[in-house]
């Protein structure tokens, strides 16, 4: 039951990348092209998607998080990192070459596979392997906190 | 100045159906959707019991195109980059999202709406690194 829950919420998230275009990332790479501007090719819509989502999970997290514990779990669980570490720059600095590059982030990516996209399929394989690189070398004790 | 495919209801329609579902992911299992870390989950060592919920979730992400299709809407995206470049692509997307602890979804949408300072600065540094990104290729490479 709470994995149908999860299909659904997956779904929902899903839905919402078709439906804004963000998982066509050629829309994405002409919002990311501020050198676009002069030429009339800059779409702004990941700006309102963004403005979209944060509206809405900024109002409903505040509400969600005056219970106790969610729904269907004993506590949130929620990250309890704090201040900066040089993971936190080299991180996104280095997702982002890769996004503006092709302009797949991992939502998009995923999700691209239910088009039936081979060169999705090709993006996400080679996506697995980066992430189970950075796992493998986070638990072997490259960075100081473990996963 | 601006391109004729933009589309601002869609773009924000859209995205408040994100927002919803980051809220329920939160209300019900207590959890960020995060899309980078649920993906990087599906592989071992699994440190918890939540995988059934996560591959779920990741289903319900590929099942979504199909659900546009049966409403008769089939956005097929455009993927440019010969095979190359996707693959190395999609390797730095995977290590950075892993090492800096988040994606596009986890900081930039829940963290964001955390006003998570850590959140902050990671969708700061993703987005400008995106662009200056594709500032080289489309305009100083000649692409």
């Amino acid at each position: 039951m709470t994995v149908l829950l999860q299909f659904a919420i997956g779904l929902l998230f899903g839905s919402g990348l078709v439906l804004s275009g963000m998982s066509n990332p050629a829309k994405v790479l002409n919002f990311l092209d501020l050198g676009g501007i002069p030429g009339g090719t800059w779409d702004p819509s990941l700006a309102f998607v963004m403005a979209g989502a944060v509206t809405v999970a900024f109002i409903g997290f505040r509400l969600v998080l005056r219970r106790a514990a969610p729904i269907l779990d004993d506590r949130f669980h929620l990250s309890d990192r704090r201040g900066i570490d040089s993971r936190l720059i080299l991180g996104p600095a280095i997702f982002g070459i890769g996004w503006g590059l092709v302009g797949f982030c991992p939502g998009p990516a995923v999700t691209s596979l239910g088009f039936g996209s081979p060169r999705g399929l090709l993006f996400v394989a080679a996506m697995l392997v980066g992430m189970g690189l950075a796992r493998w070398l986070w638990l072997r004790g490259w960075s100081p906190r473990p996963a | 100045m601006i391109s004729p495919d933009f589309s601002p209801l869609a773009a924000l329609i859209g995205g408040a159906l994100i927002g919803l579902s980051a809220v329920l992911l939160l209300g019900l299992k207590g959890r960020v959707a995060g899309v980078s870390t649920i993906v990087a989950r599906l592989l071992p060592p699994y440190q918890d019991d939540e995988l059934p919920g996560r591959v779920a979730f990741v289903v319900g992400l590929i099942a979504a195109p199909l659900l546009a299709g049966l409403a008769g809407y089939w956005p097929q995206p455009t993927i440019t980059g010969n095979s190359m470049i996707l693959v190395i692509s999609g390797l730095l997307v995977g290590f950075g999202t892993v090492w800096g602890y988040g994606c596009t979804s986890g900081h930039g949408v829940c963290g964001l709406s955390m006003l998570s300072v850590r959140s902050i600065v990671a969708t700061g540094v993703f987005m400008a690194t995106a662009m200056v990104t594709v500032f080289v290729v489309r305009h100083l490479a000649g692409g």
